[in-house]
């Protein structure tokens, strides 16, 4: 025992050190660890971010050279304060604590004293800032925007955070990222790649040379510039339209699906996001909750379409062939569901898909819907077959946009029902609402300006995108492949008379763009709002879907504008408005014009805030 | 005697293994502390060139050992006890302080550590009083003296202050243990250490409840034949409980709060993660450092003056005390197994040559040299790879240090000259 006692230390310790070694050396070793390694430090090359142009070349997003005031603690010399701090237009204790925090952070490295001073202020500072020893002036590249309107499109960037440094081993702290709109769908195209060099550090964090004498270093790949389809003009004048109102407008060209304005009311310059101004503009647009001035209504609102739905309603009944041109229902200045009425504004008569659809006769498209279900057994059968039809033109879920948000709307199917209702406890008087295009559907503008867009194409869409094109290459091919609606060709000719009689002799024949033949169709949407618990009725959603010419269409569009009563009141205006500029490209109607620019809608919005009794569909200017 | 017999009898495995040991240590010494590559390995402004000088140095001292008369180092060997006592004390006086430790006399071209030459001595000392035909390792009395002598030296370090080289002193029990020195004492201090670290990790209570469990279940499976001596062991029962009570006393009122964090880093007392990774970084620097550049070398290491970390002289003390880092960062696990072994096999060979030798003195001497730098081996290692708390001790025949080297190589060489004449009678 006592003559084996150190050989038996000496053994043990052996496989305890070995076990140990090969924890350390074997399992917790990672080969990925260069970037970890605090002797190796990486110094990267930023390529300028790519410019975005929009469908005709003209320049939407650029970049702007910004300057950081950087210190480095324990080079600074003692330095007159004062004149320094007004050369940076900032107060002494603001300087004071800068400083501190620098220190802290670390005395050798360098720290942002002041962030991002404009081309003006650094004009200024450039001459004397040699004066003041440790303090340095840092170019970087800042967004620039060429335009103040399409923010939910462009999106903004801003500063990666701990979650993306996880997700993706691409980003460095302090590196800029794509967060919204186009600048986070093509933000590797954008971006570029950034190059690196490796450079061997002691403990002190002095360079001691290049790392494996710059093997592993890499150059930088330039970003791409991108065009996308969105018409500059188009945009920034949609945009002044929707001056103190809310809602989205959407605008495609039929026969490619691109997107060639879309707005959402209120919105934002985009150069609010830039600069040091940020954050403080973020946190105001962020938190104000009433008007949601970031909450991109074009493509996250889903309200009910309204009437444009009824020339799906009357598309299906033709395919399904349970009704023909002629086929006609009377108008009681509304209709029956079991014993009660529901209204209709469109004055009584016999009506048929014309006139039904110029008048925008509810009678009749209850009729039409009736007569879709009564082909069928049972009412599932119908649903199932109505249901096929509607998301064939988009409707009821996501189109596969290149924009990274979106909603998918609404067609209610059986299961809904059943869930509301009750296995086979309803029936298609439930669900009549429907057949005017409110009730349980719902659309986001996009979504309605893409079923537009179908019917403008008589059956056919192409999935909406704004990107155009990136760099000389092309874009992704999903977005050049027809999409085909279930409806034949040869039925959508009567409903575009309808749409177009609309203009004619119907619901919007006073908002007529002289030269230009349009079909349309008005919508006008009943809408309530809950608020502190009491549920209100609010004045209706003003709602206007058109396309134009009505051969060989370029333009397909829909507008909402929320609370802004029927259909052609502003909807419809602002719509003929679009249209004309697009098609013609000046306005005509310049009484109009001005009209529209200046009317808002602010006092309707106030009204359920007031907190006294309001009245609605008012019909005031 | 002469010189072709000697040739013939010296234990070339060891002496092979141990120039192999300084040779590596070397390589390491001129990676860590290379600055110009295109320098000479002869340029003694630099540290490497320094430790060739040493090296030399000490092949001089390799020399001039082998041809000394073997008696003289056991007819002496009280006199150079008693004269490194006299240095020691003497550093009291005229010692010079590097680094807040009065540990070294200058000398001009070298300053001299006398705790090296003090174990050299204390091991000569041990052998020659415990091989004396007068002495019985069983008599309480020689225990004492025994430990006297070990203690002694221990006692004047220590307050230099230098906890590392006086706990050296303590690997002697192994020679008292081999010599037949009662075998419970170290069950003892093993039993204190254990219900030392126990008690910081778990606090007394549990160590209460522990200890009655272990109590009842021993009477619970005892064969009935057997019979417990129930006094003394509840009076080690509440003796464990008592010291278990003392150390929560001298942790919490007779350490300082650096010694508290080398434990709560070591044993991670710490609860709060954040809080324990923040004294990783600032206590536990060295070691944090020292693991991260081990680790980072993974299995075949980054290659022979390839290492980021060793270059960019992250670990402090590299050339020194953490030379085993550098290892592990450039030869990765390929190359700090293959230094453990060839030091197990080291030890393995001086264990087997000290059993072999015939005279006492020889086989006390040669478990002298092998508990001191087998423990040397053991605190170090383990501290660089993180499994002990920092213990400043070097590494034998690796780390940087003239002194170091000299007085490791006259300790191993003493001894192979010792067993070199191990066939011839007498001394």
């Amino acid at each position: 025992m006592k003559k084996l006692l150190l050989s038996s230390v000496v053994i043990i310790v052996g496989f305890v050190f070995i076990s140990r070694l090969s924890y350390l050396q074997l399992f917790s070793f990672s080969p990925n660890q260069t970037l970890e390694d605090p002797a190796i430090k990486a110094i990267y090359d930023y390529p300028e971010r790519g410019y975005v142009y929009d469908r005709n070349g003209e320049l939407l997003v650029g970049n702007q050279p910004a300057y950081d005031v950087m210190v480095i603690p324990r080079e600074v010399q003692p330095l007159d304060t004062l004149e320094f701090c007004n050369l940076l237009g900032i107060d002494k204790k603001a300087f004071i604590s800068k400083m501190k925090r620098a220190r802290t952070y670390s005395p050798r490295l360098p720290s942002v004293l002041v962030p991002q001073l404009s081309k003006e202020d650094y004009a200024g500072l450039q001459e004397k800032m040699r004066h003041f020893e440790g303090f340095y002036i840092q170019k970087r590249s800042l967004r620039y925007y060429a335009t103040n309107s399409a923010a939910n499109v462009l999106g903004y960037i801003s500063e990666v955070n701990e979650r993306d440094l996880q997700n993706n081993p691409y980003y460095v702290a302090g590196e800029l990222k794509g967060r919204t709109g186009i600048e986070k769908q093509y933000e590797e195209t954008l971006r570029g790649r950034k190059g690196v060099k490796y450079i061997q550090k002691d403990r002190f964090n002095r360079d001691i040379g290049p790392y494996k004498a710059g093997k592993l270093d890499t150059l930088p790949q330039q970003g791409k510039e991108i065009r996308i389809t969105l018409d500059k003009a188009l945009q920034e004048y949609g945009e002044r339209l929707m001056h103190g109102k809310r809602g989205g407008i959407v605008a495609l060209e039929p026969k490619s699906g691109e997107i060639l304005a879309m707005i959402s009311g209120p919105t934002y310059d985009p150069a609010l996001l830039v600069g040091r101004e940020r954050s403080r503009n973020y946190t105001k647009l962020h938190y104000d909750t009433i008007s949601k001035p970031t909450w991109d209504r074009s493509i996250l609102a889903e309200p009910s379409p309204g009437s444009p739905f009824k020339t799906l309603n009357a598309l299906v009944a033709l395919q399904e062939g349970v009704i023909d041109t002629s086929t006609k229902f009377r108008c009681y200045n509304g209709f029956y569901v079991g014993n009660t009425k529901r209204g209709c504004h469109c004055g009584g008569g016999m009506r048929d898909l014309n006139s039904g659809i110029y008048q925008s006769c509810n009678a009749y498209f209850a009729g039409t819907f009736r007569k879709i279900y009564g082909k069928y057994k049972t009412t599932d059968e119908g649903m199932d077959a109505w249901e096929k039809h509607m998301k064939s033109f988009g409707l009821g879920g996501y189109l596969g946009t290149d924009l990274p948000t979106g909603r998918p709307g609404r067609i209610p199917d059986k299961a809904y029902y059943d869930k509301a209702y009750g296995d086979n406890r309803w029936a298609s008087s439930f669900i009549i609402s429907n057949s005017i295009g409110q009730g349980e559907v719902a659309a986001t503008p996009l979504q309605l300006a893409n079923m537009t867009a179908a019917i403008a194409n008589r059956g056919y869409f192409f999935t909406p995108h704004v990107i155009k094109s990136v760099g000389n290459g092309s874009i992704d091919p999903r977005f050049t492949e027809p999409r085909y609606t279930t409806i034949d060709r040869k039925h959508f000719e009567p409903v575009i008379e309808g749409m177009a009689n609309v203009y004619k002799y119907g619901t919007a024949r006073w908002v007529q763009v002289p030269g230009i033949e349009i079909a349309g169709k008005t919508g006008t949407v009943e809408n309530f709002v809950r608020i502190n618990g009491e549920r209100m009725q609010l004045t209706d959603h003003s709602v206007f879907v058109a396309f134009a010419p009505v051969e060989n269409p370029k333009i397909a569009l829909a507008v909402y504008i929320e609370n802004g009563y029927y259909g052609a009141r502003y909807a419809g205006h602002i719509a003929s408005l679009l249209i004309e500029k697009y098609v013609k490209g000046e306005i005509t109607r310049k009484d109009l014009e001005k009209r529209m620019l200046e009317k808002t809608l602010e006092h309707e919005y106030a009204k359920p805030y007031s907190g006294e009794p309001f009245k609605i569909n008012e019909y005031v200017w | 005697m002469s010189g072709r017999g000697l040739v013939k009898r010296i234990d070339w495995i060891s002496v092979f293994l141990y120039a192999f040991l300084v040779f590596i240590g070397w390589i390491n010494i001129y990676s860590t502390t290379l600055s110009n590559p295109d320098g000479s390995i002869f340029d003694f402004s630099t540290l490497y060139g320094k430790q060739l000088f040493f090296i030399i140095i000490s092949l001089g001292v390799i020399v001039l050992v082998l041809f000394v008369e073997t008696s003289f180092f056991e007819r002496f060997a009280s006199i150079f006890y008693i004269s490194s006592l006299v240095l020691l004390v003497g550093l009291f006086l005229f010692g010079k302080t590097i680094a807040g430790a009065t540990s070294w006399y200058d000398l001009g071209f070298l300053n001299l550590q006398p705790s090296e030459l003090a174990k050299v001595t204390t091991a000569l000392a041990l052998a020659k009083y415990l091989s004396d035909i007068q002495t019985d390792i069983r008599n309480k009395k020689h225990q004492l003296y025994a430990l006297l002598i070990i203690l002694l030296p221990a006692l004047l370090i220590l307050p230099q202050p230098d906890p590392g080289s006086a706990l050296i002193y303590f690997s002697l029990f192994f020679v008292l243990f081999r010599e037949g020195f009662p075998l419970y004492y170290l069950g003892i201090l093993v039993i204190i250490v254990v219900l030392f670290a126990t008690t910081l990790m778990f606090g007394t209570v549990w160590i209460g409840i522990g200890l009655g469990t272990l109590t009842v279940l021993t009477f619970l499976f005892k064969r009935k034949s057997t019979k417990i001596p129930i006094i003394p062991l509840s009076i080690a029962l509440v003796l464990s409980i008592l010291f278990s009570l003392s150390v929560n006393f001298v942790y919490e009122n007779v350490f300082e709060q650096r010694h508290r964090d080398r434990f709560a880093l070591w044993l991670s007392l710490e609860k709060d993660k954040d809080k324990l990774e923040e004294i990783r970084k600032t206590i536990g620097y060295n070691t944090y450092q020292s693991e991260k550049a081990i680790e980072s070398g993974g299995f075949f290491g980054k290659g022979f003056l390839e290492g980021t970390r060793t270059k960019g002289d992250f670990v402090p003390e590299q050339h020194t005390d953490y030379i085993f880092s550098s290892v592990g960062e450039e030869w990765g696990f390929m190359g700090t197994t293959t230094v453990i072994i060839v030091f197990s096999l080291f030890f393995l060979r001086l264990i087997y040559v000290a059993e072999r030798q015939k005279n006492d003195f020889c086989r006390m001497y040669g478990y002298g040299v092998i508990s001191i730098l087998l423990i040397h081996y053991i605190i170090n290692i383990g501290m660089v790879i993180g499994l002990l708390p920092t213990i400043g001790v070097p590494l034998p025949f690796f780390s940087y240090g003239g002194s170091g080297l000299m007085f490791f190589t006259l300790l191993l060489f003493i001894f192979l000259k010792l067993d070199s004449n191990r066939l011839r009678d007498g001394l």
